[in-house]
């Protein structure tokens, strides 16, 4: 049933935009090529910046870092490192969050603790740092700020707020 | 801030792989960059394409202004800055509800041209104005409605109930909205130079 809804979303969304633009009588064809034809250009200012900050987060990813620290103090936290090694990658990297999740649930199963709270923590929480990157660069804006302390403060809420409602919940 | 936070992560990222003996894959890993970035606009660019296209058509129809004036009084308190029917308004709107629907392929797009048109209305063309800013608390915090991967992923794993997790999910992104929210009315008051 959720799959069959989730399905229909968007051939009913284009649906609608179609009938909607014939109700209006607009030319369909050559507004939509008008549309795509921008494209390019959103493209072309996004490349740049998407390259850089792959570069970057790549080789930051490789040195292990965090888990190098992570381990050093493994032994004086007694909440599990998983969590918290998710936790400061999530905003940093998409598919190597995933990863990480990957890992938490062969060794806990999804529907423990750890492995609800690791969903919880991956979906309610957004790739911060690339959209950063991207919204800003393909604009061309240099000085951003406090955006970026403000949605890594609120990344830390949502975790936060996470760990309080799976508790409750378990 | 960016410029700093790059240069950040590669510094420590090449210190670190040097220390920790990962030098080898460093090499890799410098010009696979270039290669995964590009994979990465070779999978958007179709998809931004389409997404572009149809929107086109909901805008000049006027479907997307119809969209945006149901969300306009919460718009309103969040952007007093944009004037009223900009069209900035009707591409928050439009990238707004495909994040909220998890169609994050279509909200991207959406949210570049609204960045775009937030950027007509900045005096200050190279700084973030504070729609801007609230327009990405809004994007970082985003509404799910339903994390599709996450629950194949759990559902791979063998999960008794892989989409239970969405409710929370929810919640917390609701929760976390509007402290990012609230938190950028106050930043931005202390901002004021």
């Amino acid at each position: 049933m959720m799959n069959l809804l989730s399905n229909l979303l968007i051939p009913s969304l284009v649906l609608i935009i179609i009938v909607y633009g014939l109700y209006k009588k607009i030319n369909l064809y050559d507004n939509f090529i008008e549309g795509a034809k921008e494209s390019f250009e959103i493209v072309l200012s996004i490349f740049p910046n998407l390259l850089a900050m792959i570069l970057a987060i790549n080789i930051f990813l490789n040195s292990d870092v965090i888990g190098l620290v992570l381990e050093k103090i493994k032994d004086y936290i007694k909440f599990p490192t998983e969590i918290i090694y998710l936790s400061m990658i999530r905003p940093i990297s998409g598919s190597s969050s995933i990863a990480i999740l990957n890992r938490i649930f062969e060794k806990f199963n999804p529907d423990t603790f750890i492995g609800t709270l690791a969903s919880v923590i991956q979906g309610a929480n957004d790739t911060t740092l690339y959209v950063l990157t991207l919204y800003f660069g393909s604009v061309g804006i240099k000085k951003i700020k406090y955006a970026l302390w403000l949605s890594l403060l609120t990344d830390l809420f949502a975790i936060i707020i996470s760990f309080f409602l799976v508790s409750i919940i378990f | 801030m960016i410029n700093k936070v790059w240069t950040f992560l590669i510094i420590i990222g090449i210190f670190f792989s040097v220390i920790t003996n990962r030098i080898e894959m460093l090499n890799n890993i410098i010009f696979d960059s270039a290669k995964i970035s590009f994979d990465m606009i070779t999978r958007i660019f179709p998809v931004m394409a389409l997404w572009l296209g149809i929107m086109k058509i909901a805008q000049v129809s006027g479907l997307l202004n119809k969209i945006s004036f149901f969300l306009e009084p919460f718009f309103k308190k969040l952007f007093p800055e944009i004037p009223k029917g900009h069209e900035s308004l009707s591409y928050i709107s439009a990238n707004f509800i495909s994040n909220a629907f998890g169609l994050g392929n279509a909200s991207t797009p959406f949210g570049i041209k609204a960045m775009k048109s937030l950027n007509e209305l900045n005096k200050d063309k190279k700084t973030a104005s504070r729609s801007m800013i609230t327009f990405i608390i809004l994007n970082t915090s985003g509404l799910t409605i339903v994390p599709t991967t996450l629950i194949s992923l759990r559902m791979l794993h063998n999960s008794k109930s892989p989409a239970s997790i969405s409710f929370i999910c929810l919640l917390v992104t609701f929760l976390a909205t509007v402290f990012g929210l609230t938190l950028d009315r106050l930043f931005s008051k202390r901002y004021k130079e």
